[in-house]
């Protein structure tokens, strides 16, 4: 595990603004499905295995969730890390409450509640914990407290996020190679720079495998509504996109794709039961090596506080697995892509490397140089790279 | 950039309006129903989750979406029903016996469901293209190749229109919701009537869901509704309690959300934020212009749309 701390620390940064463009957390949804434990968790599950047996003292771990573990989202993904957790260690005890409203009074009750029945891990999963967090961490220093997707840290309180920059990188190689039309769709919720830098991470990938393909942004302004949610991708494939993307919660966009027999890459959970001829892959968060990580720091005495930003090396994102229309060839090059990211030759920073030029063909990014994570999780990501149709700034 | 004014664009935001108005069209028809009985009805969001999460859950059970679609029906009619055992016999706060079943049916949906979030719909109402009519020009596309459902309402809403403004029963209905004390002077059973009515009602909301979760969006996750149900009961009030307008309505609320994201793929330089507010800018002027009692009058509203009617009370 002291790999995987380490490595992740390096990366480290810590802005303002990546907590406030992480703030659409508090809404949006990402998951991994059940399927992200058997897929996703496999090299971590060797990890933490060779890092110490599955056993340990007993500890109460908590969780505080913003959603309904339901959500097929983003509160359903921290859950099934929960469950990962509580499979690697059986003698952690997991509780958890979900759908906690964000304001102080209630995070704050119950974080708090947590602590006080001897919880010795909190996870508070959404951007809105970070001050309830911070000020109920003051009055329970014996207590680790891991806030995800914020900045703010104490004595006994670290950070968490992830790189699902990575395989949308990759989902963009697929998907640029699997379309003939040279044009893909993306169905966006809110014109934020996670999302922009999601589109680019995603164009970037389409474009290295395919530069003469294009990538047309619409924009939804909404993380969960499943029928508007269809009706934006039903808008793209109307304009002739034949591989359709997204950052939203529901499999809407990959059923209207399958709906015309064209394909789709899905988001948070392995979306490929509800469109299985149409999605290729997804990007996916997988939390549960991040919570084995640092309930195993803690039962050992070495966890310190920081802030976690794992990349796929760390096992905090991953793929969901390729879809059998994927050609062999295009599978190939896209699992030895991935073996790069696992392998930690190539990161976000590799994917964010020059020359990038924006919409209008201005080189953002001179050629050898690569975004710093400020750059990367800050509000200066609020251009398009080259490719990509629509207004970063609707 | 498209041409926005051509045709061919218009065909396709109408094909693309029509199913995804239908599930708030079948709910703002439920809606109408019961609000021409007199019962306002604010537990439409729930009723149509309920569906929707019915609808799938026997459809996955049976293999068969039309038994989902009636199992839908079924579930409405059922929450139809306790909201009209609560506002008629027992005469409670209609507008607080709505909002309780709104909150009851997401977070009882949201419970129920939690085993079939992300399961495959073994079967689902998809694309049906009418011989002879589908290949029509322009109406094909928008009317002809659509889902069962939609045809479905193609034949409720004239049906419901002649019912409501051409017979006997009809006439009754509207008048349980003018004045229920005439209708209880002319021998009719007043609560059954009304009881029936919002059962009703809530059965079309039910259906309404599994439009989202049968044809449209086939599968389930919690509050995959997201909100249509208010925006169905608003739509009663812009259609003028009249079914014919209720369609009208619906499909503008359906064009305007397709069309709004086909003007930003076509480079229309209007904020998506702004097209994105136009449904609910519509909703707020209908509820406005309702607001005002004269207005009401004119506009249609049942006279004792609200009011519980205990007969020993009658003026």
């Amino acid at each position: 595990m002291g790999d995987v701390a380490a490595g992740s620390d390096r990366d480290v940064t810590s802005t303002a603004s990546a907590a406030r463009q992480s703030r659409r957390d508090l809404l949006r949804g990402a998951a991994t499905a059940s399927l992200a434990l058997a897929v996703g968790l496999g090299p971590r599950d060797a990890r933490a295995q060779d890092a110490s047996p599955a056993a340990g003292p007993p500890i109460k771990v908590a969780f505080v969730y913003v959603g309904p573990v339901g959500d097929l989202g983003w509160t359903y993904a921290h859950d099934q890390g929960r469950l990962f957790l509580s499979q690697q260690m059986p003698n952690v005890e997991t509780v958890y409450q979900e759908n906690v409203p964000e304001n102080p009074g209630d995070a704050e009750r119950v974080i708090r509640g947590f602590a006080q029945d001897g919880a010795k891990v909190v996870f508070t999963t959404s951007f809105g914990y970070m001050e309830p967090t911070i000020s109920v961490a003051e009055d329970f220093p014996d207590t680790v407290f891991v806030h995800i997707s914020g900045y703010k840290t104490a004595e006994n309180v670290g950070t968490g996020f992830g790189k699902i920059e990575e395989p949308r990188y990759v989902s963009g190689l697929i998907a640029g190679r699997m379309s003939t039309a040279n044009r893909l769709g993306y169905v966006a919720a809110f014109p934020i720079p996670e999302v922009i830098r999601g589109i680019n991470a995603f164009a970037l990938g389409v474009r290295a495998a395919n530069p003469a393909a294009t990538v047309e942004v619409i924009w939804t302004n909404t993380w969960f509504d499943p029928p508007k949610e269809r009706a934006a991708a039903e808008a793209l494939l109307d304009r002739g996109a034949d591989v359709l993307a997204q950052h939203q919660d529901s499999a809407g966009i990959a059923q209207a794709a399958q709906d015309r027999g064209r394909l789709a890459v899905g988001y948070n959970a392995d979306m490929a039961p509800l469109a299985p001829q149409a999605v290729l892959t997804g990007p996916i968060w997988t939390w549960g090596g991040f919570y084995v990580q640092t309930v195993q720091q803690v039962q050992a005495g070495s966890w310190e506080a920081g802030q976690y930003w794992g990349g796929w090396k760390d096992g905090t994102v991953d793929l969901a697995p390729i879809g059998p229309m994927v050609p062999e060839a295009v599978r190939a090059e896209a699992e030895a892509e991935i073996a790069r990211f696992k392998a930690g030759e190539k990161d976000i920073f590799t994917i964010f490397t020059g020359p990038i030029l924006d919409q209008a063909g201005a080189e953002k990014v001179p050629a050898g140089t690569a975004l710093t994570a400020e750059q990367l999780l800050g509000t200066d990501m609020n251009w398009f790279v080259q490719g990509v149709e629509g207004d970063p700034a609707p | 950039m498209d041409d926005v004014t051509s045709l061919a664009f218009l065909t396709s935001v109408l094909a693309a309006a029509i199913p995804a108005a239908t599930a708030i069209l079948y709910a703002c028809l439920g809606e109408l129903l019961c609000e021409r009985a007199g019962i306002l009805n604010l537990g439409v969001e729930g009723m149509m989750l309920m569906g929707a999460l019915g609808g799938f859950a026997v459809t996955v059970w049976t293999d068969r979406a039309w038994l989902g679609a009636l199992a839908a029906l079924g579930i409405g009619a059922a929450f139809g029903a306790l909201h009209a055992v609560l506002t008629v016999p027992i005469g409670a706060n209609q507008v607080v016996s709505g909002l309780a079943l709104t909150l009851f049916g997401a977070g009882l949906s949201a419970f129920l469901g939690r085993d079939l979030v992300g399961r495959a719909a073994p079967d689902s109402f998809g694309r049906l293209h009418v011989p002879l009519l589908g290949d029509l020009p322009e109406l094909g596309p928008i009317l002809f190749r659509q889902n069962a459902l939609v045809y479905l309402s193609y034949a409720l809403v004239p049906a419901l229109w002649f019912f409501v403004y051409r017979t006997r029963p009809g006439l009754h209905l509207r008048a349980l919701g003018e004045n229920p004390g005439t209708a209880d002077a002319l021998g009719l059973p007043v609560a059954a009537l009304r009881v029936a009515y919002v059962v009703a009602g809530g059965a079309l909301a039910g259906l309404g869901g599994a439009v989202i979760s049968l044809a449209t969006n086939p599968g389930w996750t919690e509050n995959v509704t997201a909100g249509r149900g208010y925006i169905a009961v608003a739509l009663v009030i812009f259609a003028g309690w009249n079914p014919l307008r209720a369609a009208f309505g619906a499909y503008l609320f359906g064009a305007v959300e397709a069309g709004q994201f086909r003007l930003q793929g076509a480079g229309v330089p209007i904020s998506s934020f702004f097209l994105n507010m136009l449904p609910y800018l519509f909703t707020v002027a209908a509820l406005v212009l309702a607001s005002r009692p004269a207005a009401r009058r004119r506009i249609g509203a049942p006279a004792a749309l609200g009011q519980a009617y205990v007969r020993e009370e009658r003026a």
